[in-house]
């Protein structure tokens, strides 16, 4: 038997679960009563694309140091599922912790000799407690709860307060909750050694942090960015996108006189039909959206070439799942990357953000409509499933009041009857972006014919190769004019000065910040850039041109950032070394650094002042 | 066709409409259609429609989808904003244009390959959603920029103009029309547009999903013998049910007509829909029935037209949605954004 896991502040604990069981809520109780008590964490659902019956898992990764990524390995396991046992039990690290429902008796082999065992009659307690079925497994879940605030040192105070603030106005079913957590904590303060090696220790580090998921956050954005209209067609894991879209409108989209809602949702039949009414809403002056995922991108592909062509702003949040065809619906990649960004076809290149999590979720979310406004062109907003559906622990959301609506080049009846020139693809101004006027704003100026064929400056019907041309040389100025308008990248300059660099976004980030502290303390020094969007800011050209090799890191098996990297800036592919994880996990700080380290000593990844002094 | 500009110059004598507008005001560029096609009439009688109702020009919106009939919308309306889409996809586009700002007038335009084919399943859904517009669909039974395909309308037994025989059930969008709660239902033919112009009016008028299935002969792939689009055909198997005139306050009924013989239905803006009788137990209100008198006709040989269905008292997408009265594309960032202190009580409760 090796020494039992000793750990403050510091551990992995993993509960699987029965789909449906109404375990999520009795877990997210948990995880939050560690942030209450200030202590970071990470936490993630492992789901299948079931509704009721498969199994489940919630990963919390307590986090003293503020490490948000995966961590990988277990260390105590909350095993709820007897279909899935074995491999729940064989997940344990040594000297690991099993939590199990001890009501049936099981054989010894079902059990390893190098964990250690706590057993809780859950179902036994539940039986003698409640007798309607549904209580008895609703109240089982909070019964664990209890009884793992004792083992982990979890301050039953905070837990009080939560049920109070989750069962506000019901009192009775807050008390009963708060029953049921003590009966879990008290039979396990009698009967087992409290607290086990794993403990919590109330901390400072979440400070002021806020605890949400990304496409909550995402939704959120774009109410405050002025969506109106938001047409969409359900699949994982972007549906709770517009669904919380819906959510946050009733809160803050309902005039108060009336009543009536300063929003339209539209559950389309399809993602054609979705995106068609977005480009058909934003044609008319309205901020439109679609949220969806890679199968949906494939199905818009044509309506995406006529918001680039025919210059009709979009804005599309695609929650990336793991493709290719239905792949895995419910876990995690980001391998849209390509076919966000050359969507449609003919020749198309298309504004691309890619979020680190629900903090930046929701300042893209409201900035994608303006850079889409701006440029009169479709915005791809590049979550993930792992940001999208899990909550994260980030900086609060802030918004300065001065802001306004970018609403871009858009010709007023004034302008028009003062007779400005109006050529909806007239280069006006030089940086690419034509003017264009709504439907309906004068009985006799600015109307034009909007097409997805070829035309010249004022809309005219042409097939004529000069005016195509010419067409397509000014689409390409507007999207150069792009990169300054979209976020920068943020570049983390390695402890010494470095050879060599890394390259990394969008949900990598957690893994990545904790993968570097940990090759620099094994004495490889990487200065980072983590890219936000697409076109490329020139730091990220130059970024590589300052270093030899630059590693790529991506969740997608073809490189595919690194490609479009190779093909936008003409890099030698030998340059940049791909780091990919794929396999539907989220990427952990523990793979990178493997990664990484691995390749290193053929690089001479020797800091450069260490090899100055030699 | 000819290419040549049409001269800005009007006839100083041309009649005026209540805003002031002469018919040409409501044209568009030349048509590039063939020299005797259906859709040009239809064009025409949309024309017509506009300036009788004096309709602002610019307060229209007109899409389309892909193929010969929506490219019409380029030879109309030269003062509206047009979108000629993708092809099946205009009611989509339409339905998110008419979101943005409900206060404009939409007019789509379609053809039998867009509507019944590619575009089958928008259709559909544009018709169950009550999207208020008016819907054109410019039926030849034929794709004509491809040269000469059957499509999903070409009645079974129907011969190609190189002698092919389809095989395939068409499909009858009026039927589906129905069946999916379209709150005003038309058949017409473009020759007749003594029938069509009075359609297009009612349905410019209603304010819910308007259908006309407008049968529009392609004189170039569909207009032979054997064919059941052509002119000669349709005018042989033509059943009018009623004949519409749209008028505004009540203007006594003219003694031409037998007392039983016209039906006056007020729609929703007030404006009347006085239908002279064709068919004595045609009742254009009642749904099913509707519907069983076509399936029967159908089986007849006859091609029904006229003002099939209509629900004076629609209820269209904005308000099953319950959307604002002011149109979504006016609001500004005082009514969308609800500001910092707002966001502070978010993260409040995030925490």
């Amino acid at each position: 038997m090796p020494q039992p896991i000793s750990a403050t502040n510091d551990f992995v604990v993993k509960f699987a679960n029965v789909n449906g069981s109404g375990s999520a809520s009795a877990n997210q109780l948990f995880a939050k009563s560690i942030l209450r008590m200030g202590v970071p964490i990470a936490s993630r659902n492992i789901f299948p694309s079931n509704i009721q019956g498969l199994p489940t898992w919630f990963e919390v990764r307590v986090s003293g140091e503020g490490h948000l990524g995966r961590r990988g390995g277990v260390d105590l396991m909350v095993a709820m599922n007897p279909q899935t046992w074995d491999r729940d039990v064989a997940e344990i690290d040594p000297g690991g912790y099993l939590f199990y429902d001890s009501t049936k008796p099981l054989p010894q082999s079902k059990f390893r000799p190098d964990i250690n065992v706590i057993g809780v009659p859950l179902t036994q307690m539940c039986n003698a407690a409640y007798t309607d079925a549904r209580q008895r497994q609703l109240f089982k879940n909070i019964m664990y709860v209890g009884a793992l605030s004792a083992l982990l040192g979890i301050d039953p105070a905070a837990i009080e307060k939560l049920l109070g603030e989750q069962y506000k106005g019901k009192e009775k079913l807050a008390k009963s909750n708060q029953d049921a957590f003590h009966m879990g904590r008290d039979w396990a303060l009698a009967n087992l050694q409290c607290p086990i090696g794993l403990r919590l220790q109330p901390s400072d580090r979440v400070g002021n942090r806020i605890y949400v998921d990304g496409n909550s956050a995402a939704a959120l954005g774009a109410v405050y960015g002025g969506a109106t209209v938001c047409a969409w067609y359900p699949i994982t894991p972007s549906t709770s996108l517009a669904e919380a879209f819906e959510r946050w409108c009733r809160r803050f989209r309902i005039e108060p006189e009336t009543g009536k809602k300063r929003y339209a949702i539209v559950q389309a039949e399809d993602e054609l039909a979705s995106i068609g009414l977005v480009i058909g809403a934003s044609w008319n002056g309205a901020r439109a959206f679609t949220a969806t995922s890679g199968p949906g991108i494939s199905l818009m592909q044509e309506f995406v070439g006529l918001s680039y062509f025919a210059e009709i702003p979009s804005v599309i949040f695609d929650v990336q799942r793991a493709g290719p065809s239905t792949g895995m619906p419910t876990r995690t990649q980001q391998s849209d990357v390509l076919s966000a960004a050359y969507a449609s076809h003919g020749d198309t290149k298309h504004i691309v953000l890619f979020p680190e999590d629900p903090r930046e979720c929701f300042e893209m979310g409201a900035q994608a409509f303006d850079l889409a406004d701006r440029f009169q062109q479709p915005v791809f907003v590049l979550l993930d499933l792992d940001i999208g559906m899990n909550d994260w622990l980030c900086e609060p959301f802030a918004w300065d009041d001065s802001r306004r609506m970018d609403r871009g080049k858009v010709m007023t009846a004034e302008m028009l009857e003062a007779g400005t020139t109006f050529g909806r693809y007239l280069d006006v101004d030089g940086d690419g972006v034509p003017y264009r006027t709504y439907p309906g704003t004068h009985p006799s100026k600015g109307a034009f014919f909007t097409r997805g064929t070829s035309r010249d400056r004022f809309a005219k019907y042409t097939e004529q190769g000069a005016a195509y041309v010419d067409n397509m040389q000014r689409l390409l100025r507007k999207f150069e004019t792009a990169k300054s308008y979209v976020p920068r990248p943020v570049e983390r300059e390695a402890a010494q000065p470095a050879r060599h660099g890394v390259i990394y976004y969008g949900s990598s980030s957690a893994a990545m910040k904790e993968a570097l502290l940990a090759l620099e303390a094994e004495g490889i020094h990487l200065d980072a850039l983590r890219i936000r969007a697409f076109p490329f800011h020139d730091d990220v050209m130059d970024f590589i041109s300052r270093h030899e090799k630059v590693f790529v890191v991506e969740q997608n098996r073809d490189a595919q950032l690194r490609t479009l990297l190779i093909n936008e800036g003409s890099i030698n592919p030998a340059r940049l070394i791909p780091i990919l994880h794929y396999d539907g996990t989220p990427i952990t700080a523990r793979f990178i650094r493997a990664a990484i380290a691995e390749k290193a000593p053929a690089l001479n990844v020797v800091p450069l002042a260490g090899a100055a002094a030699e | 066709m000819s290419f040549l500009p049409k001269p800005k110059l009007h006839h100083p004598s041309l009649p005026k409409n209540a805003l002031g507008y002469t018919r040409r005001d409501y044209e568009g560029s030349i048509s590039t259609l063939c020299a005797g096609c259906g859709h040009d009439s239809i064009s025409a009688a949309i024309i017509q429609a506009c300036f009788e109702l004096d309709i602002e020009p610019h307060r229209v919106a007109k899409l389309s989808g892909i193929g010969c009939s929506s490219k019409t919308p380029d030879y109309f309306l030269g003062a509206s904003h047009g979108f000629n889409s993708v092809h099946g996809r205009m009611p989509s586009v339409l339905t998110g244009a008419n979101l943005a700002n409900r206060d404009l007038i939409y007019l789509g335009v379609s053809g039998d390959g867009d509507s019944a084919s590619i575009g089958l399943g928008q259709f559909a859904h544009s018709m169950r959603r009550g999207v208020n517009m008016t819907y054109i669909v410019e039926n030849n039974g034929v794709y004509g920029l491809t040269k000469g395909q059957f499509s999903a309308t070409s009645d079974r037994g129907s011969k190609s103009k190189k002698g092919a025989v389809n095989t395939d059930e068409a499909i009858d969008l009026v039927g589906l029309a129905l069946q999916l709660g379209a709150t005003y239902v038309a058949r017409s033919f473009s020759g007749d547009k003594a029938q069509l112009v009075p359609l297009i009016k009612g349905a410019l008028r209603h304010q819910g999903a308007a259908f006309i299935d407008c049968i529009s002969p392609c004189v170039a792939f569909n207009n032979h013998e054997g064919s059941t689009k052509s002119y000669d055909f349709v005018r042989e198997h033509n059943e009018a049910v009623n004949r519409l005139d749209v008028i505004f306050g009540r203007d006594p009924i003219s003694a031409d007509y037998a007392p039983g013989e016209v039906r006056e239905v007020v729609q929703h803006d007030g404006s009347v829909l006085r239908l002279r009788k064709l068919h004595a137990d045609y009742d254009p209100t009642d749904r099913v029935a509707a519907m069983n008198y076509l399936q029967e006709r159908k089986a007849a040989g006859e091609i029904v037209t006229g003002l099939l269905y209509i629900d004076p008292e629609p209820q269209d997408l904005h308000a099953n949605l319950g959307t604002v009265a002011v149109p979504l594309n006016q609001l500004d960032d005082a009514a969308l954004c609800p500001g910092a202190a707002a966001l502070e009580k978010v993260n409040a409760s995030l925490r």
